[in-house]
């Protein structure tokens, strides 16, 4: 069990330098989700236009892993197309149960697939990915 | 106490993790469990094994004097009165709504007051919520002093004339702080209400006597204490037992079943409806036996030392915060370190051999109190040494220096 799997240097960046950690205009879809189990919360914001999200950012509370995969995933959702952004959040899945992926919108987010060698966490990282697919199938809805 | 002795039935501990020997500093969730209490079960399986109280056959007497020479263990642990004021349940978690919704649905009603505490464990808390949202009684909250105790001049003030029933945990498994439960059960009584006892994290670990503490109910738990999972037990004054109607119906806790009557057996019968946790009630008379040959009062005393010693050498790291009182705790300390989240502290302690909880403990209104939204908490039993606690201290350090490194 390796250490530094799982808390890489980008992830460790993300965390201490969130990006789009915030919150946008009263119009932006607002998701909030937590972790019953460990008290881990994400406040996800979405800006929306024409089936398209052009802006994202988040608030909550929680570990590096989790605050880090928020950070990552805002940033790349951003100017993404709902099915793409669905897309994206299941190659998130993906990486989680150990698979090979490549995130072209944002090579960051290849830095969490340590957290596969560490089951306890997986929840961790995937709040933020959660957020971003209830947010969107919740529009889809409307 | 030979600590070494004590160590060597527990087989569990002999082992490492991810390349270092176990830690365990996680009994408060689930304690470990010596060979004699696995012997127990597995005998129970291979010898005894059959249902209770039905068959006329000699296994099913043999199952029958098990289950029910348990069941006086257990009240003699207590000090119950008799064994029939033991009702054996799944934890304390059924044991608490069991009067919940046994009792307090039943007399409660608009105008009367329930009062806990915000230390409570969701499972002596929720039911309550679930209790006055039926009966439009009012939950009441007594307050806590900033380290986290109770004051008895706020009991008095808390608890009034229409307060119905009072349920406190005697020791809360975050701040580890021990409750004044004889006094505040005086002040209950005096009001003309109930005391009911969430005893999870204080029958493991010192003598708990019912009927010195002068309570109505107490819940407990067997898998804390050197016992098996979904086993527990809920102690209650006979005459209030008497008075309840059961919550479960079904086999075993019938008298007369007629197409559209059915009257109930005697207690503790009419509260075990179904075939019970027979294996479960003799791995907890086993746990019960182990513990009496060491003796409550020797844990007692050695747990108190651990955590005097835990909260002195934690308190040397810079960063750290202990919550909770110095004095008057039990063996575990609660803790965060500046700028490293507990679940990272967790992984790292981990990956070091060391297993510790993190989240909220089921404390979500105890964490909103401490204005925290998770904690790391290190709980002690009667197999912990002085070098656990020493091991834990240097993890704690190498994950500041590992975080401090990483973040840099």
């Amino acid at each position: 069990m390796q250490l530094d799997d799982l808390y890489r240097r980008v992830i460790m960046d993300h965390y201490k330098n969130p990006r789009n950690r915030g919150t946008l205009e009263d119009d932006a879809v607002t998701i909030n989700l937590n972790n019953p189990t460990c008290g881990d919360r994400i406040s996800l914001q979405l800006q929306v236009v024409d089936g398209k999200v052009v802006d994202a950012k988040f608030t909550g509370e929680g570990c590096s892993i989790s605050m880090s995969s928020a950070s990552m995933m805002t940033e790349a959702v951003k100017g993404q197309t709902f099915e793409s952004a669905i897309q994206m959040a299941e190659k998130f899945s993906a990486l989680m149960k150990g698979d090979s992926v490549e995130f072209e919108e944002n090579e960051d987010i290849e830095a969490l697939s340590g957290v596969n060698k560490f089951p306890a966490r997986i929840k961790c990282a995937t709040l933020a990915w959660n957020a971003l697919r209830k947010g969107i199938e919740n529009q889809n809805k409307e | 106490m030979n600590i070494n002795a004590i160590r060597e039935q527990f087989p569990i501990l002999h082992q490492e993790i991810n390349g270092h020997p176990l830690v365990y500093l996680d009994s408060a969730a689930s304690s470990q469990k010596p060979r004699s209490v696995i012997d127990a079960v597995k005998r129970y399986y291979e010898l005894d094994n059959a249902n209770v109280h039905r068959g006329v056959h000699t296994l099913g007497s043999r199952a029958t004097d098990a289950y029910e020479g348990a069941r006086a263990k257990v009240a003699a642990f207590l000090n119950a009165e008799t064994p029939e004021q033991i009702i054996f349940t799944r934890g304390t978690t059924t044991a608490l709504n069991l009067v919940a919704s046994g009792y307090a649905r039943a007399v409660c009603g608009e105008g009367d007051e329930i009062v806990i505490t915000p230390m409570e464990h969701h499972s002596n808390l929720i039911p309550w919520q679930q209790v006055a949202k039926a009966t439009g009684a009012t939950l009441k909250y007594i307050p806590l002093q900033p380290d986290g105790t109770i004051s008895l001049a706020d009991v008095e003030k808390t608890i009034t004339p229409n307060t119905k029933v009072v349920s406190v945990t005697y020791v809360s498994n975050v701040l580890g702080v021990v409750n004044p439960i004889k006094e505040i059960a005086a002040i209950a009584h005096r009001n003309g209400a109930i005391m009911v006892v969430d005893g999870a994290q204080s029958t493991p670990h010192m003598r708990v006597d019912v009927q010195e503490l002068g309570v109505d109910f107490y819940a407990f738990s067997g898998h804390k204490m050197c016992g098996p999972t979904g086993i527990g037990a809920l102690y209650g004054k006979k005459d209030l037992l008497n008075g309840m109607e059961p919550i479960e119906y079904g086999g075993e806790m019938i008298d007369f079943v007629e197409l559209y009557e059915s009257t109930w057996k005697e207690i503790p019968y009419r509260f075990e409806g179904g075939t019970p946790m027979i294996a479960g009630a003799v791995g907890l008379g086993a746990a019960i036996d182990f513990l009496e040959s060491i003796g409550m009062d020797e844990i007692d005393r050695h747990e108190k030392q651990l955590a005097a010693y835990a909260y002195d050498k934690l308190s040397t790291i810079e960063g750290i915060t202990i919550y909770g009182p110095k004095e008057n705790r039990v063996g575990l300390v609660t803790f965060n370190l500046d700028d490293v989240h507990p679940h990272d502290v967790a992984t790292v302690l981990d990956s070091k051999g060391i297993a510790v909880r993190a989240g909220h403990h089921c404390c979500q209104p105890l964490m909103r109190w401490l204005n925290v939204s998770a904690t790391a908490r290190a709980s002690f039993y009667l197999y912990n040494t002085e070098e656990d606690i020493d091991r834990l201290t240097d993890g704690l350090i190498q994950t500041k220096e590992f975080f401090g490194h990483a973040i840099g």
